[in-house]
C-alpha cells in the first residue's frame, strides 16, 4: 500500500473564527428597532455596561461562516461515512426522520414554562415514553429528567440513597448505623465510581473473574460486612459478556440488605430479549443517545433516563409526568411535584426533551418486532467480527460474546506495535477506531461494538483491514507505528499539551497561554 | 426494519456461518428464566408517514408554541440564523463521537476550542470548558468546585437565584458536606443584601445570578470586594446569555466562577432541553474544573491540532476521586451556540442585547402606566421584570391568552405562593411591537 499524505490545500487549513475575521463584516441582519428608543444611561447606568466592545469576537459573513464550519466538519469521521466500531458507545445509524421530527415547531418553540394544558403534546409524548421505556426494561417507575449516562447514575445512586435511610432510619451522623459501601467492578466505566462518590458512598472494588465475569466469592466475601449499600453492575458487562450469574448476584445483594444498579450503557443487547427488572435489577438508567439513536452529536446532548422499582419509584426526581382524568373523561397529562421523598430535582425544567421526542420516534419505527430484530441483528454482527477475528487477534475471555467483542494486542506487540498503534492505523483504512484501553483490567484491550447498522460486506472489510494490520505489525512494524498517514495531520503531542495547556485564543502580541 | 442493513436472508447466512441455527442461539449465554417470552408490549411500527402525521398531531396540541410569548425565566426565545440549524445537521458533525481520535476529529475539536474562547471573551475570563449539561447542573458543579478550592463548606445562595437551579444544586450537594445559606432581596430594589456578617470564614462561594431571576441587574462589583476580602469566592450565575452583549460582564465585576445557559445562542426552547451550559473560571483553578476542556497540540511536522487535554482531572482515570462525574457535556448544542455567537458577531450580539433592552423597557413603561399595576422594583432591568398585577396572576394569564392570544409571562406563584399577583414578563429582539401592544391592551381588558 503507497500512502500519501493530505495536501496542504485551502480547506485543509482552516483558521479559527478569531483569525479570519475582518472588521466590518456582518453574517446577520435584524428588524429595525420598533419602539422609540430610550437613551442607554437612563437604561442602564455606565457602571452596569461592557466596556470591552466585545474586543476579539469575530466579524464575518455569512459566507465565511459558512465556509468555516463546512471545512472543518469535513475533518470529522461520522456515522453516516462508514463503520464507527466505538465499544461500549452504541454508534447506531442516526435517523434523519428522527431529526424532522424533533424540529416540529410545536415542539420546538414550546416553551417549558407554558402551562401544562397549553401543552398536552409534549406532555403525551413524555408519558408515552415512560411507558414504554418501562416495558422495555421492566421496570414501571420512570423519569426522563437526567441529560446524560452518567447523570442518570447519579440520580439512581442517590435514589439508592434516599431509599435505603428511609427504609433503615438512618441518617448522616444519626444513631442507626448508615449503609455507606458501593460494590462495583473493577471492569466498569469510571463514571460508576466518581457517580457513587458524588452520591456519598464509599467504592469497594470486586474482581473479575478469569472468564471476564463478577467474582461471586469475592462479592459474597464483600458482602459480609454489613453495610453494603448496593451494586452498580453493567450487563453486558464491559467485556461485552451477559453476567450469566445475574440472578444468583442480584439475590446476594439483597439478602444482604442492599439494591442493585444496572449501567445501562449496553441495553443494545437486551432489548425485546430480557429485562433487567426480569433479573432482579433495582434501578437501570439508560443512554438513549446510545440504545435509542438520537445523536451523539460529537459528545452530547445525550439523555439518560432511570427506571426503577415501585419500592424505589417514590424517590425518583420531582416532577414526573402523570396521566390523569378530566372531567370530561379525556386524557389529561401534568407534572407531578408533590412527592415528599423524591431526592429533589436533576436538572431543571424536565430533561432533554428533543431527545426525548427522537427516542419515541426510535421506538415506533421500529415497532416491538423491530427492536428485537434491531437487537439480534447488533449481537450477530458482533459474533461475526469475533469469529472473523479470532485467529488473529487474542481473546482474554472465551464466553461468547453479545454486542462487542473484546480482543487485546498481544500477539501483536514482538515489534513494538501496540493497541494504540493498531487503531491508528484502522484510520488509514478508512474506520474509526474501537474502544481501546477500556475495560482497564484487560491490557491492551480493544473493544469492538459494530451495532446493527452495518452490512456483512463493511463487517467483512472490517476484519480484512485489521488482519492486514496484523501482517503489518510483523513484517512492516514501522508502517503501523507512524499511522495514521492519510490525515491532514499526524499523531498529536498529548503530553506536551498537559503540561502547558492553550486552553483559548488570545489575539497576536499577547500571551498565548490560557 | 429498513434501519438494518442486513436482510432476514444474509442473517440466516450469517448464523449459519457461525454454526448456529438460530437467532435464539445468539443469546444462549442469558439463563432461560429471564429471557422474554413474548413480545414487548410496545406498540407496532409505524411507517414514516404515519409517523410523522402522530407527532404533527401531538405537536398541535401544544397550543402555547403558536401564541406571541413573554415568558423567559430561563428559557429565551431568539431569533436563530438559518445558517445555524442547517450546519449542526450536517452529518460530519451531528452523527460524530465525543473526538476521542483527534487525527479524525479536528472539527468537532477545532469548535470546542472556539466554543471556550468565545466563551470566555463574553464572560471575561481566563478559562472555560468544554460545556456542561445546562444552567442548572453547572451553577451545582461550581458549588461543588468552589468547596474543592477553597476547603471551606458553606455557600450562601441569592434568594433571587432561578429556583429550579436553587432546587438541582441542593439535589448536588446533599451527600457532598456542604451547607447552603440564604442571602435575601430586599423589597424595593430587587437586588440580592449581602450581610456582611454573614460571610465569616466557613464560606466558601457566594453565588448571585445578573440579571437576577426578577429580572434585576446586581452590583456585582461590590459582591466580589466583600466576598474577597472573606478569602471565599464569588460565583455568577447568568440564565439570559443575550444580556452579555450589553452587561459589563463578570469576570469585569470581580467573578471567579461563572456559569451560564447558553440557549439564547440560537438553541430552540423546546421544551426545556437540549441546553447547553457554560462553565469559566479563573486561570488558577484550571485544574479544579469539571468536564471536558480542549487544548492545543502539534504533530511531528508541527501541525496545529486540538485535543481533550487536562484528563487526569476526568473520571475515566481518577475514577471515583474525579473532579466531577460528567462525561458526556452537549457538544452539538455547544456547536450551535458558537455558529450563532461567530454569525451574529461582535456587533449583532451587541444589537441583540440593545435591541432586547429597549423593547423590554418599552414593554414596562406601557405596563406600569396601566391602571392597576405597578413594576415594584426599582433596579435597573434587562429585558426581564415583574409586573404586579391588581388581579391574581393565574387567571389574569389565563384570560389573557384565551382573549388576546398572548402568553403574557410567568405567574410567580408557580415558584412563591407568597407572590400571586406577580407576573415575570419577559421581551426580546423577536416580540414585534404589534405583539406588546397586544400584550398590554389584553393586560388592560383582563
Amino acid at each position: 500500500m503507497t500512502i500519501t499524505k493530505a495536501t496542504t490545500h485551502v480547506t485543509q487549513n482552516e483558521a479559527l473564527v478569531f483569525e479570519r475575521s475582518q472588521s466590518g463584516r456582518r453574517g446577520y441582519r435584524l428588524p429595525a428597532l420598533d419602539v422609540e428608543e430610550t437613551a442607554l444611561d437612563e437604561l442602564l447606568p455606565a457602571e452596569l455596561r461592557r466596556e470591552d466592545d466585545l474586543e476579539g469576537v469575530p466579524e464575518l459573513s455569512e459566507p465565511d461562516v459558512v465556509r468555516h464550519f463546512t471545512r472543518i466538519s469535513t475533518w470529522n469521521y461520522n456515522i453516516d461515512l462508514g463503520l464507527y466500531p466505538l465499544g461500549s458507545c452504541t454508534m447506531k445509524y442516526n435517523s434523519r426522520l428522527n431529526e424532522r421530527v424533533a424540529r416540529i415547531q410545536g415542539f420546538a418553540g414550546l416553551h417549558p414554562l407554558a402551562p401544562e394544558e397549553d401543552a398536552q403534546g409534549a406532555l403525551e409524548v413524555m408519558y408515552e415514553l415512560q411507558r414504554h421505556l418501562a416495558e422495555i426494561t421492566g421496570l414501571p417507575g420512570v423519569s426522563l429528567q437526567p441529560a446524560a449516562g452518567a447523570h442518570g447514575e447519579m440520580t439512581g445512586i442517590m435514589m439508592i440513597r434516599a431509599y435505603l435511610d428511609a427504609r433503615d432510619g438512618a441518617a448522616e451522623g444519626g444513631e442507626r448505623p448508615r449503609r455507606n459501601v458501593m460494590l462495583i467492578p473493577d471492569s466498569a466505566h469510571g463514571t460508576n465510581p466518581a457517580s457513587a462518590h458524588l452520591s456519598g458512598f464509599t467504592v469497594k472494588t470486586i474482581r473479575s473473574t478469569s472468564e471476564g465475569l463478577t467474582d461471586l466469592e469475592h462479592l459474597r466475601e464483600l458482602c459480609s460486612s454489613g453495610d453494603v449499600a448496593g451494586l452498580m453492575l453493567t450487563n453486558p458487562n464491559t467485556c461485552g459478556i451477559f453476567e450469566r450469574n445475574i440472578l444468583e448476584i442480584c439475590r446476594v445483594i439483597h439478602e444482604a440488605g442492599g439494591l442493585v444498579y444496572m449501567d445501562g450503557a449496553n441495553m443494545n443487547a437486551l432489548v425485546g430479549v430480557a429485562r433487567p427488572g426480569d433479573m432482579g435489577v433495582d434501578v437501570i438508567h439508560l443512554n438513549l443517545h446510545k440504545t435509542f439513536s438520537t445523536p451523539h452529536g460529537g459528545g452530547g446532548p445525550g439523555s439518560g433516563p432511570c427506571c426503577c422499582t415501585a419500592e424505589l419509584e417514590p424517590f425518583l426526581p420531582v416532577p414526573t409526568v402523570v396521566r390523569a382524568g378530566t372531567e370530561t373523561g379525556d386524557d389529561a397529562y401534568r407534572l407531578e411535584y408533590d412527592r415528599p421523598q423524591s431526592i429533589g430535582r436533576v436538572k431543571a425544567f424536565y430533561g432533554n426533551f428533543g431527545m426525548h421526542l427522537r427516542a419515541l420516534a426510535y421506538i415506533l419505527t421500529h415497532g416491538n418486532d423491530g427492536l428485537r430484530e434491531a437487537t439480534e441483528a447488533a449481537v450477530l454482527n458482533a459474533r461475526f467480527i469475533a469469529q472473523g477475528l479470532a485467529d488473529t487477534y487474542e481473546r482474554p475471555f472465551d464466553s461468547p460474546p453479545m454486542h462487542e467483542c473484546l480482543f487485546t494486542d498481544k500477539r501483536q506487540t514482538r515489534k513494538g506495535v501496540h493497541t494504540l498503534d493498531i487503531a491508528k492505523r484502522l484510520i488509514d483504512y478508512g474506520f474509526h477506531p474501537m474502544t481501546i484501553y477500556f475495560p482497564l483490567i484487560v491490557s491492551g484491550a480493544m473493544l469492538i461494538e459494530p451495532t446493527e447498522s452495518v452490512g456483512r460486506a463493511e463487517l467483512q472489510q472490517f476484519i480484512d483491514a485489521m488482519k492486514e494490520i496484523a501482517r503489518e505489525a510483523v513484517e512492516e512494524a514501522e508502517t503501523v507505528l507512524g499511522a495514521p498517514h492519510t490525515t491532514r495531520i499526524g499523531r498529536l503531542d498529548e503530553a506536551a499539551a498537559a503540561r502547558k495547556p492553550v486552553l483559548r485564543w488570545r489575539p497576536a502580541g499577547r500571551s498565548a497561554g490560557a | 426494519m429498513r434501519y438494518i442493513p442486513n436482510s432476514p436472508e444474509e442473517r440466516q447466512e450469517m448464523l449459519q456461518g457461525l454454526g448456529l441455527g438460530s437467532a435464539e442461539e445468539l443469546f444462549d449465554s442469558i439463563p432461560a428464566d429471564i429471557i422474554l417470552k413474548a413480545p414487548l408490549d410496545t406498540p407496532a411500527a409505524l411507517s414514516e408517514v404515519e409517523l410523522l402525521e402522530r407527532f404533527e398531531a401531538l405537536g398541535a396540541k401544544n397550543a402555547a408554541a403558536r401564541r406571541p410569548s413573554f415568558l423567559g425565566a430561563g428559557a429565551y426565545t431568539h431569533y436563530a440564523p438559518t445558517i445555524v440549524d442547517s450546519l449542526i445537521q450536517r452529518s460530519e458533525f451531528f452523527t460524530a463521537y465525543t473526538p476521542y481520535q483527534p487525527e479524525i476529529s479536528q472539527g468537532t475539536l477545532q469548535a470546542i476550542f472556539e466554543f471556550q474562547t468565545l466563551v470566555c471573551q463574553l464572560t471575561g475570563m481566563d478559562v472555560a470548558n468544554a460545556s456542561m449539561y445546562d444552567g442548572s447542573t453547572a451553577m451545582a458543579e461550581a458549588v461543588l468546585m468552589a468547596e474543592r478550592v477553597t476547603r471551606r463548606t458553606r455557600v450562601l445562595v441569592s434568594a433571587a437565584v432561578h429556583p429550579e437551579y436553587l432546587r438541582v444544586t441542593e439535589t448536588y450537594v446533599a451527600h457532598a458536606g456542604i451547607e447552603l445559606g440564604r442571602l435575601e432581596v430586599e423589597e424595593a430594589t430587587g437586588r440580592t443584601r449581602l450581610d456582611p456578617a454573614a460571610l465569616d470564614e466557613g464560606v466558601a462561594a457566594v453565588v448571585i445570578q445578573s440579571p437576577n431571576f426578577f429580572g434585576c441587574v446586581e452590583e456585582l462589583k461590590g459582591f466580589a470586594d466583600a466576598v474577597h476580602a472573606a478569602g471565599a469566592l464569588l460565583v455568577v450565575v447568568v440564565t439570559e446569555a443575550a444580556s452579555f452583549g450589553l452587561l459589563r460582564s463578570p469576570g469585569a465585576c470581580g467573578a471567579d466562577i461563572v456559569v451560564a445557559e447558553g440557549q439564547s445562542f440560537g438553541v430552540p426552547v423546546s421544551f426545556g432541553g437540549p441546553y447547553v451550559g457554560l462553565f469559566a473560571t479563573r486561570e488558577r483553578y484550571a485544574r479544579q474544573i469539571p468536564g471536558r476542556l480542549v487544548g492545543i497540540a502539534y504533530d511531528r511536522e508541527g501541525r496545529r491540532g486540538f485535543v481533550l487535554t487536562l484528563a487526569t482531572r476526568e473520571q475515566h482515570i481518577r475514577r471515583e476521586k474525579a473532579t466531577s462525574n460528567i462525561c458526556t457535556n452537549e457538544g452539538l448544542i455547544a456547536l450551535a451556540a458558537t455558529i450563532y455567537m461567530t454569525t451574529m458577531g461582535r456587533r449583532g450580539l451587541q444589537e441583540v442585547a440593545a435591541q432586547c433592552a429597549q423593547k423590554a423597557a418599552h414593554a414596562r413603561r406601557q405596563i406600569a402606566a396601566l391602571e392597576g399595576f405597578s413594576v415594584p422594583y426599582s433596579a435597573p432591568v434587562f429585558n426581564e421584570f415583574v409586573v404586579r398585577a391588581p388581579s391574581a396572576a393565574e387567571g389574569l394569564l389565563r384570560r389573557l391568552a384565551e382573549g388576546a392570544g398572548v402568553t403574557g409571562g410567568l405567574a410567580l406563584s408557580r415558584y412563591f405562593t407568597e407572590r400571586p399577583n406577580d407576573i415575570l414578563v419577559c421581551v426580546t429582539e423577536t416580540n414585534r411591537r404589534a405583539d406588546i401592544d397586544a400584550l398590554v391592551e389584553g393586560l388592560k381588558a383582563s
